[in-house]
């Protein structure tokens, strides 16, 4: 037999541990998507299939209201952060290289390196000072929040997508008599838009399941999706939880597909 | 064409970094040329050709010196405002627009009616011999097709000037030849004066009105393609436009003294010490001993088909290259070994001087 060289796949043991990789990452969720279909109460004796749970959930006004919260605020954190985003990464990438050009690239991607609860409780304490000086207590903290530790996410396709491009296209659009702002209007954006869209929907995302921060920040009644089922779980566990949880995980699968439809490289 | 100016570069300096490893890619270049000629830089790759092209877009600006479109000093217009257009050699095409959208890009920036750009679009699309692809996106198209939608793009806005950045050197050998024709049709049916930069001699020979030859940031010689093969005005310029000999040569009153002992007559030079040079096809072969012939032996004989390369070696160890027509027997009776004599047609002797 010829010698094929290293194929990883060969090694011995591959197999076993790639399933059992596979099984860790994956197990729990199946069972908890199988379970949002239980008849009965329990979330771990199967007793038939059952719709039940779903209708619960839809019919339950706390969820209602935390979800409609949740998108609210993803909505809008996505969008300002994925403005916010597009700049850094047209600032960063379409200029010469500048001294400090490293420490504003890790400033802008500081929130995935700092610890969660930390910046959690900075702005605990921060949001706390302002609200006793205005006494404004509506959603605008979390949507400052969740804007502000979206931006990296939103960051980073972008600016793959601006470093992708053919620099020369915007030389001949100025050279087509564009001026600079037509040219990012007729031949940037229009490029751009499939990494801005990528960006949003990671933003999107990362906004609705974040819990830690949220927690910090919410004033009472301000509960989204993930710190209600929170909040349930601590007092009794139910199939309603699974089922909350398959919708979510439902939208994200289909935003994350989109988000890599959207980020292939076309073989154009 | 006419003797009016299209663009002249005034002592043009493009220094690159700062200090002592600043590089100059123009080293005082001055150039002037002409309304509707088709005007051609040559040089090796990075000999600031493409700098200077550059420099013409807008696209950088000189360190030092001006440059000037039909006389109005535009040396620090934005591209923009330059109307002038560019031919890149990536093509740069927008891949988010159709065909028709990217030659009518131009029109569109500045602003014309709807109705002109689509009248102007669908001109320069039969120009080009396009009509057909007007609704595709430039993806689907093929390199040559790529290569006519990026020329029917930037003549569209009917520049001043067109300037081409070695458009032709991402086609295959077939389609280059089918678009050096095409080049030089648009250029007489437009009119308009072509800046075009390339490193093939050959190109730059069989399509440009005027070459100017560049080397090391330098124009070392401003001429017709004639001017420039049969009078070079230096080595760098007789090496690379065709193949020569050179021959080193002391002066002996009016003539000259080869180091090979061998006195032959050529043009006056101010020089004692010059080097002589002679395309390989105005070198003749004669018999051995033969009176005022250069006695010479055949090192090597290389067919090409039409002609044949006679590699000789005078008596001093110099290496001459003569170019024969290949006989009708496909045999010229020659030898490597053989002893020759050698003779320059007199008329076709350069004296160069550096």
């Amino acid at each position: 037999m010829a010698n094929k060289g290293f194929v990883i796949s060969r090694l011995p043991g591959f197999n076993p541990i790639a399933g059992l990789v596979f099984a860790g990452l994956y197990l729990p969720i199946l069972i908890l998507v199988v379970y949002s279909f239980n008849a009965g109460r329990s979330v771990a004796s199967w007793e038939g299939f059952s719709l039940q749970w779903y209708a619960v959930a839809w019919e339950n006004d706390a969820v209602k209201d935390a979800t409609i919260r949740s998108l609210y605020l993803a909505a809008s954190a996505a969008v300002i952060s994925t403005v916010l985003a597009t700049l850094a990464a047209l600032g960063t990438t379409r200029r010469k290289a500048f001294g400090g050009q490293t420490f504003i690239y890790v400033m802008i991607n500081q929130p995935l390196m700092v610890p969660e609860i930390v910046s959690a409780v900075a702005l605990l304490i921060f949001f706390a000072m302002i609200k006793q000086a205005t006494g404004y207590a509506g959603m605008g903290y979390l949507i400052a929040a969740h804007s502000a530790f979206c931006i990296p996410f939103a960051y980073l396709p972008i600016r793959a997508r601006l470093e992708g491009m053919d620099m020369t296209l915007e030389t001949a659009a100025a050279d087509l008599y564009a001026s600079t702002w037509q040219a990012f209007r007729f031949v940037t954006l229009p490029l751009l838009l499939p990494g801005i869209f990528a960006g949003m929907m990671l933003a999107f995302v990362t906004s609705l399941d974040d819990v830690v921060i949220t927690v910090f920040v919410k004033s009472a009644g301000q509960d989204t999706l993930p710190t209600y089922m929170l909040g349930q779980i601590r007092r009794q566990v139910t199939a309603e939880i699974n089922a909350i949880s398959t919708v979510l995980l439902a939208l994200t699968v289909l935003l994350l597909t989109l988000f890599f439809v959207l980020t292939r490289k076309k073989d154009e | 064409m006419t003797d009016s100016i299209a663009v002249e570069a005034r002592h043009v300096v493009k220094a690159f970094g700062q200090g002592d490893t600043a590089v100059r890619a123009l080293d005082d270049v001055s150039v002037n040329i002409r309304t509707g000629e088709f005007f051609t830089l040559l040089g090796p790759s990075g000999c600031g050709k493409t700098t200077l092209l550059r420099l013409i877009a807008g696209f950088e600006m000189p360190s030092a010196g001006a440059i000037l479109l039909e006389g109005a000093d535009i040396t620090t217009l934005p591209p923009n405002k330059r109307p002038v257009n560019t031919v890149f050699q990536s093509y740069a095409l927008f891949p988010h627009l159709t065909v028709a959208e990217n030659v009518g890009f131009g029109l569109q920036m500045l602003g014309r009616p709807k109705a002109e750009v689509a009248a102007t679009t669908a001109r320069m699309l039969a120009l080009v011999k396009l009509e057909a692809l007007a609704g595709r996106k430039t993806s689907q198209l093929s390199g040559g097709q790529q290569q006519r939608v990026a020329l029917a793009r930037a003549l569209a806005p009917a520049p001043k000037v067109l300037l081409l950045d070695e458009p032709l050197s991402a086609l295959d050998l077939k389609l280059r030849k089918e678009m050096q024709i095409e080049l030089k049709r648009l250029q007489l049916e437009t009119g308009i004066t072509f800046i075009f930069v390339t490193h093939d001699q050959e190109e730059a020979l069989t399509m440009s009105d005027r070459i100017g030859v560049m080397s090391a940031g330098k124009l070392q010689q401003v001429g017709t393609p004639k001017d420039i093969y049969n009078h070079p005005v230096n080595r760098f310029v007789a090496s690379f436009i065709g193949e020569s000999n050179f021959l080193p040569a002391t002066r002996e009153g009016d003539r000259y003294r080869l180091d090979c002992g061998a006195l032959i007559a050529a043009p006056a030079a101010k020089a004692a010490r010059v080097t002589l040079t002679v395309r390989p096809e105005q070198v003749r072969l004669a018999a051995a001993g033969d009176t005022d012939a250069i006695p010479a032996t055949i090192t090597n004989l290389v067919y090409f088909g039409t002609d044949t390369h006679c590699h000789l070696a005078l008596s001093d160890g110099t290496e001459v290259v003569a170019r024969l027509q290949s006989p009708a027997t496909g045999d010229a009776g020659l030898r490597i070994g053989q002893p020759v004599g050698l003779r320059f047609v007199p008329e076709a002797i350069q004296v160069l001087e550096d």
